[in-house]
């Protein structure tokens, strides 16, 4: 519940203009994980093992060493956008192309899960 | 020779054109023993606690006084209630309706269409002036539930003939369609990461999706049938979920049961 609120509030200083510019790269990331965090949200722990993550599902691979795996962070943004472009048979939903998040959101992931 | 061969090659690709129910099922049934090898095929039955102990542990304790027991007794009370017009469900069904969900759905051919055991409820009683019931209704639950209990033990028996082959196939396809945001089909969840973990869930296996109907879920506080599990689904992957006996859902119903034939039928049951 609390990093409900605490995504929330994070969201607001993101869109209100003029703070947005505020961000820092720390701020992003924690607003990233919130969003992975979230069953309503990302969900990224469904399938996904995560740092401090609790009850993660086992469908994907661990996300650990991501700058390791994914050296390109565009690389990783069209995996979250699109992950049937790499590999059609994916069960990985289409985050960015179905809009299950916003392109704002895809970018907050993506920094969130390239700091991993 | 190389005609001979020609030829050979051709009636290759000429048989897998033409539909072939049992090929698939043979298939369906090899990719669970090849996937899942250490379980064994009428163990599929009992869906996601064939594949974890303890959760099997949990839900056998549970399966000890079952949820569903007051819906089967009701059931068979709602049954023997004679219509108006002075029939009975018994006046609608092969061997007065006991021991008979072995054979649903099956594809009528009067009427063209995948007849399942909901629908033919509602049939009998349309048939005898009576008002349709409510397909998610506890009315529904309760007589499937009396009919299915009297088929424990029975296996599946579902015939696809001929005329049956376009609804068998449009089933089929909805099986395997990737759907809804999260572009998820049936096949998505339960074949290609089957027994994987989504959070603590298991992903059951789709050979045994058939057996245990209807069924009382805990989350649904309700004996339920297989169509409202669809719906779920369908909501789950953000798709738009149909309506209860609609064709498509018949027809995925009819498809799903077929790939369940020889298995024993166990319902009704309970889940999570």
């Amino acid at each position: 519940m609390r990093s409900v609120a605490q995504f929330q509030i994070l969201l607001l200083i993101l869109l209100v203009p003029g703070i947005s510019t505020a961000v820092s790269p720390e701020q992003r990331i924690e607003m990233g994980k919130a969003i992975a965090f979230n069953r309503n949200a990302g969900n990224c722990l469904s399938c996904h093992v995560i740092a401090d993550g609790e009850l993660p599902g086992m469908i994907g691979p661990p996300l650990v060493q991501m700058k390791l795996r994914f050296p390109d962070r565009s690389a990783l943004r069209s995996q979250i956008w699109e992950a049937a472009k790499r590999n059609p048979d994916t069960v990985m939903p289409p985050y960015g192309r179905h809009s299950i998040l916003t392109e704002q959101e895809v970018d907050l992931v993506v920094d969130f899960i390239h700091s991993l | 020779m190389k005609a001979g061969l020609f030829i050979l090659m051709f009636l290759g690709i000429a048989s897998q054109a033409v539909a072939d129910p049992e090929a698939d099922r043979v298939a369906f049934e090899k990719f669970y023993k090849e996937r899942l090898p250490g379980i064994e095929i009428a163990a599929h039955k009992d869906g996601a606690y064939a594949l974890d102990a303890a959760k099997r542990e949990q839900w056998l304790e549970i399966e000890d006084f079952p949820p569903y027991e007051i819906a089967v007794d009701e059931g068979e009370s709602l049954f023997s209630v004679a219509f108006a017009n002075g029939k009975s469900y018994t006046d609608c069904f092969a061997n007065g309706g006991m021991g008979i969900k072995q054979t649903y759905p099956y594809f009528d051919l009067d009427r063209g269409e995948v007849i399942t055991l909901e629908l033919a409820i509602n049939n009998c009683r349309d048939a005898n002036d009576e008002a349709q019931l409510d397909y998610m209704g506890e009315e529904m639950g309760n007589i499937s539930a009396y009919m299915a209990f009297t088929s424990r033990g029975n296996k599946f028996d579902i015939k696809v003939p001929e005329e049956a082959v376009e609804a068998y196939e449009q089933g089929k396809r909805f099986y395997y369609e990737r759907r809804g945001q999260l572009d998820f089909a049936c096949s998505s969840c339960h074949m290609d990461i089957v027994g994987g973990l989504l959070r603590a869930e298991i992903l059951s296996a789709s050979i045994g999706h058939a057996t245990h109907w209807p069924t009382y879920r805990f989350k649904w506080e309700q004996i339920g049938g297989i169509q409202r599990r669809f719906l779920q689904c369908n909501e789950q992957v953000g798709a738009e979920s149909l309506a209860q006996q609609s064709k498509a859902y018949r027809n995925l119903e009819y498809f799903l049961t077929y790939m369940n034939n020889g298995m024993e039928l166990n319902g009704p049951a309970s889940r999570r």
